[in-house]
């Protein structure tokens, strides 16, 4: 009966005619950072059609880095003008939230696309090809792997810069996607920065099967995330009548109050709000690399190129968490009872399950990639806090985090022998005699990774560790702790490794790099030790931004 | 504002490691007497150190220097030293020299053509050394939680390097081998550190969360969490009191160590060299039971009560155990590694005594054996270079070869067993009395320690220094003079302090005193009158 009569309705309301569609306010001034990025990134598309080829490497890595550091000034000139304090809004007619955490996590993304684009445009690394020097990424990505187009191009010495606008277009979304303030937003943003980056990790120029099998396993989970997301979505819409955030928590805090004819049926019905709030929350602990949805992690990292495994291992992971930390903070603190017992479980697996089976990794790059499932369960615990330090520790942890990561991968780029970069951890032995600097960066960071003290790592774990004691989670911090002492022997083994084993006779040698990979490094190393030695001001920068708006 | 005396002596030797590293590849001898210059230059500052401080002065420490660090965290960079931290500093920076003068061809390259150019190992140990002696100093002089648990975990990563990067040249099975167990050990020093660190970093994680609840604002500040237990601002309750004290007590047994947490340290010290060794046990160590003084104790007054009994007989187990396994030893530097152990085991059971004499004499012990394991460990480096070899029964009639060696070891060992007359006889004979005047049963045990340690040091002594010279040891040359110039000091100094401890116990007693009065314990009453005059002869 009731469901004809929804049905009914749902005819009735659609025929009526609509009321006058009120033109679209936007704030421009306050999505610059997004737009700018995603304007330039459409420029970049028109480049590589018109731009000669000789020319078009320079063109893009300016027009890159010019847009990300132009994005960055923007977030600047936003936080600068109080938008991440006293006058954060939501702008776009709901879509889009400007405040403290979006602008902090905004800055994060683009000072991390910055220096990952130096990465991706490193041409010193490969042997040249008739006096031409290639990147990272496929000669020609459309040839078959092993077939004649594939020879040719390669033999040629063919390079292509096609990467530089997929970025843009990724870091695009990234940016929206922590600010997104509707669920519709949050989607689309998902969308707009995953496909670019499935197609980034099937561009890498050796082992090219790897990095297309990686690609596709990315991209069939991804999609199956989305779905799950998108699923929830639905669910969420149905319980509340509305996909704004605003909406939605207040549904969930004070029940359903305007009954929409169309959802008389669903709307305030707990069972739709909790399976949804837990699609979307599945979605979302995808994208973060959180366990049981970590299993596309290894695969994707060993096998994307590796200036592309460095970017998305930060950046994704920044716009992952911040959009997590909206939903939990703005639309899921009235279900706080609900998920924090299921997010204490998620993040103990995490960071257990990470830590125990980045032991048997024999490839660094999948050691990384179970380090970072690892550090997402530490992340996790700041989050479960559920409080203002919670949400600035996590805001500085990802912030520490993204660089450290993005400087071991790119260390993992100069590690090269005949086949490409040498992932192989039995080849790095002994590395530290051979090129005592680069093992020494790289177990500077290492260090990082493991928490010790004077890193960065070190003041992050301690501020997500001190906000979960504060909130109560004790236990949550013990496991957190021996998780670490657990990661801290697998760096430790990558240390032993590199110093005190003999070198191997045919191990691989290290790559001089052009300044911009070692401009990622400096940055990387700088970053570690600056915010390991004095804290204090980011602590604050990321305390002053640790209040959602509504 | 004052000169900040207190950062400069650790920074000397942070500014050191820095400088030395930086020696280009060729200039080896330039890092060494870099090295060297910097570790003087910070004797001195120590020096300096303990005399401006002025002992029994008021206020629980001086010199004291604060700034704000990390205000999110509550964390300050507050320094501050009592008599302990003065006695320990001065330990540090006296031992460190020696360390480097004795290890001072430790680091060579190997003969032959070198692999790289850029591998520069001799800097590097130098540098590491350093930077050790820098994050020890700190770790004294900190009087902020934060800031202690920082250094005293920052200093693993390079004591790891030096016990896994450089070893004997006397590995029995070929330089592979030796390879491979010295990376083992020192992969086996971290872990049980870093795990220990790690634990205790859950407890300090804990005591912020309940300052923060109590006070309002969370603090790592020493003396403003004692003074805030005193006003009764600050009450922690039983359990969470216990559950911290554990957490840092934890990592300060897998520090010292104490039994059953020290298996890392025989491997530790056996395999890397013998001046690193002098390192470990000596200096590192030290800060473990310097922390279980100045944190466990007073952070922890209430719980540390509660867990003496069993701490007690875990240290007395460590006294046996590590004598009783000193004694089966074939190895020699494995055997001091044992000794090491029993006489934690001592310096453990007088903190844990809570009586005056007892902690008195728990700081002097560590000072004296700090001085008596370096002299004994390093002659036995000096032995074992001779001859290429760690083993016991490799040796033999070595006082016939070389006299002046065999006679500085002999002394050494003397020292190890707490001879009257040797400096470590005076704080061996104070913890002891401190304990017995407290728990006469675990005092009357722990002096079977002594007569073990005399079985272990005279067997060893015999072993390897008297009977038939054996052919291999016939051409060993004796003492060369930057040799002696390492032992002898030490030797006059174990002579010193044996016949004259006065001045370090005046330095120490007022510390104790207020130690033992946070905890508010007070000495036992005597059980027999005591007539006045026989306490002004004591």
């Amino acid at each position: 009966m009731s469901s004809v009569a929804s049905v009914h309705s749902l005819w009735t309301m659609a025929a009526e005619a609509p009321a006058r569609i009120p033109a679209p306010k936007i704030e421009y001034a306050q999505l610059a950072p997004a737009l700018i990025v995603l304007g330039a990134a459409v420029v970049g598309v028109v480049l590589e059609g018109f731009v000669p080829r000789r020319s078009r490497y320079y063109a893009q890595l300016l027009l890159s880095v010019l847009a990300l550091a132009a994005g960055f000034a923007a977030v600047v000139g936003l936080a600068a003008g109080g938008f991440g304090s006293t006058k954060a809004k939501i702008a776009a007619m709901g879509a889009i939230a400007v405040d403290g955490p979006a602008l902090f996590l905004q800055g994060t993304i683009l000072l991390v696309a910055l220096v990952a684009t130096f990465t991706f445009a490193e041409r010193r690394l490969d042997p040249a090809a008739h006096g031409k020097r290639v990147d990272s990424f496929a000669a020609q990505a459309a040839a078959v792997p092993g077939g004649d187009a594939e020879r040719a191009a390669v033999k040629a010495g063919f390079t292509t810069t096609e990467v530089f606008p997929l970025a843009l277009f990724a870091v695009g979304g990234m940016l929206v996607f922590p600010a997104a303030n509707d669920l519709l937003t949050l989607f689309v943003a998902l969308e707009v920065f995953s496909l670019p980056l499935y197609i980034l990790c099937a561009l890498a120029r050796r082992q090219r099967l790897l990095s297309q099998e990686a690609a596709v396993k990315y991209f069939l989970l991804g999609a199956f995330s989305s779905a799950f997301l998108l699923f929830g979505i639905a669910l969420l819409y149905g319980y509340a009548g509305t996909v704004t955030y605003a909406g939605i928590a207040e549904v969930v805090s004070d029940g359903a109050k305007q009954i929409t004819p169309a959802l008389a049926d669903t709307m305030g019905n707990d069972a739709l709000l909790l399976i949804g709030a837990a699609l979307v929350l599945m979605g979302l602990l995808f994208k973060v690399g959180a366990v049981p949805f970590h299993m596309w992690t290894p695969d994707v990292y060993q096998g994307a190129p590796t200036p592309v495994t460095g970017f998305m291992a930060a950046a994704t992971k920044v716009a992952a968490f911040g959009a997590l930390l909206r939903l939990l903070y703005v639309v899921l603190p009235g279900l706080r009872w609900d998920w924090r017992p299921v997010m204490w479980g998620v993040a103990i697996v995490t960071m257990l399950g990470g830590a125990v089976v980045a032991i048997t990794q024999t490839d660094i790059k999948r050691l990384l990639a179970y380090s970072s499932i690892a550090h997402a369960g530490f992340i996790l615990a700041g989050v479960i806090a559920t409080s203002k330090d919670g949400i600035s520790s996590v805001l500085f942890y990802l912030a520490a985090y993204s660089f450290v990561t993005l400087g071991a991968f790119a260390v993992v780029t100069l590690v090269r022998d005949a086949g490409g970069e040498a992932t192989q951890l039995s080849k790095w032995a002994g590395l530290g005699r051979r090129s005592p600097l680069t093992a020494a960066v790289f177990a500077v960071f290492l260090l990082a990774f493991a928490g010790i003290p004077l890193t960065s790592g070190f003041a992050g774990k301690f501020a997500v560790f001190k906000a979960a004691a504060e909130s109560g989670a004790g236990w949550l911090v013990v496991i957190g702790v021996i998780s670490s002492a657990i990661a801290a022997f697998f760096y430790i083994r990558v240390i032993v490794l590199m110093f005190f084993n003999e070198p191997k006779a045919d191990g691989p040698t290290v790559a001089v790099p052009s300044p911009l990979t070692m401009t990622a490094i400096g940055v990387g190393v700088a970053v570690t030790l600056v915010l390991g030695l004095a804290p204090q001001y980011f602590l604050d920068l990321a305390g002053q931004a640790g209040v959602f708006v509504r | 504002m004052s000169f900040p005396l207190l950062t400069a002596t650790a920074a000397v030797p942070a500014i050191g490691a820095i400088a030395t590293a930086a020696v280009p590849a060729a200039k080896r001898t330039v890092a060494k007497w870099l090295a060297l210059l910097f570790s003087l230059a910070t004797l001195v500052l120590a020096a300096v150190v303990a005399v401006r401080f002025t002992p029994g002065a008021k206020g629980p420490f001086q010199l004291t220097e604060s700034h704000a660090w990390i205000r999110s965290f509550g964390v300050r960079y507050e320094l501050g030293v009592d008599g302990i931290a003065v006695a320990l500093i001065a330990l540090t920076a006296l031992l460190v020299p020696f360390v480097i003068l004795a290890g001072w061809h430790d680091a060579d390259p190997m003969e032959g053509p070198e692999p790289n150019r850029r591998w520069r190992p001799t800097q590097g140990f130098f540098a590491l050394i350093l930077a050790v002696e820098a994050m020890v100093v700190i770790s004294f002089e900190a009087t902020d939680v934060f800031l202690f648990y920082i250094f005293f975990e920052a200093m693993l990563i390079p004591m790891y390097f030096l016990i896994g990067g450089f070893g004997d040249r006397a590995g029995s099975g070929g330089e592979e081998h030796s390879a491979s167990l010295r990376s083992q050990a020192a992969v086996k020093f971290l872990l049980y550190n870093l795990a220990g660190g790690l634990i205790m970093l859950a407890a300090v994680i804990g005591l912020y969360a309940a300052t923060a609840d109590q006070l309002g604002s969370g603090t790592f500040s020493l003396t403003e969490i004692v003074q805030a237990r005193a006003d009764g601002k600050l009450a922690l309750g039983t359990g969470t009191e216990r559950l911290l004290f554990l957490g840092f007590f934890f990592a300060f047994a897998v520090k010292a160590p104490l039994w059953p947490l020290h298996t890392w340290l025989p491997g530790a010290m056996g395999e890397s060299t013998a001046p690193v060794a002098v390192l470990i046990t000596a200096v590192v160590d030290k800060v473990g039971t310097f922390a279980m003084l100045r944190f466990c104790l007073q952070l922890f007054p209430e719980a540390s009560s509660w867990a003496t009994p069993v701490i007690l007989v875990l240290a007395l187990v460590s006294i046996l155990y590590g004598a009783l396994l000193a004694v089966g030893q074939r190895d020699i530097k494995r055997l001091i590694a044992y000794a090491s152990i029993s006489h934690f085991g001592f310096i453990i059971m007088g903190i844990f005594a809570m009586t005056s004499q007892g902690q008195g004499g728990a700081t002097l012990y560590m000072v004296n054996h700090g001085i008596s394991t370096a002299a004994l460990m390093l002659v036995a480096g000096f032995l074992i270079s001779r001859r290429g070899s760690r083993l016991i029964a490799d040796y033999g009639g070595v006082q016939k070869a070389a006299p002046v060696l065999a006679g500085t070891f002999l002394v050494g060992g003397l020292a190890t067993l707490s001879l009257p007359g040797l400096a470590p006889f005076v704080s061996e004979f104070l913890v002891l009395v401190g304990t017995f005047s407290r728990y006469p049963a675990v005092g009357i045990v722990a002096t079977v320690g002594i007569v073990l340690a005399a079985l272990y040091v005279l067997v060893l002594y015999q072993r390897t220094m008297t009977g038939p010279v054996k052919s291999e040891v016939r051409a060993m040359p004796d003492l060369k003079a930057r040799e002696l110039a390492v032992v002898a000091p030490l030797i006059a100094l174990l002579l010193f302090l044996g016949v004259y401890p006065k001045p370090l116990t005046d330095l120490v007693n007022p510390a104790v005193d207020h130690t033992l009065s946070v905890v508010d314990q007070h000495d036992p009453r005597p059980d027999v009158p005591v007539k006045a005059d026989a306490e002004a002869a004591k």
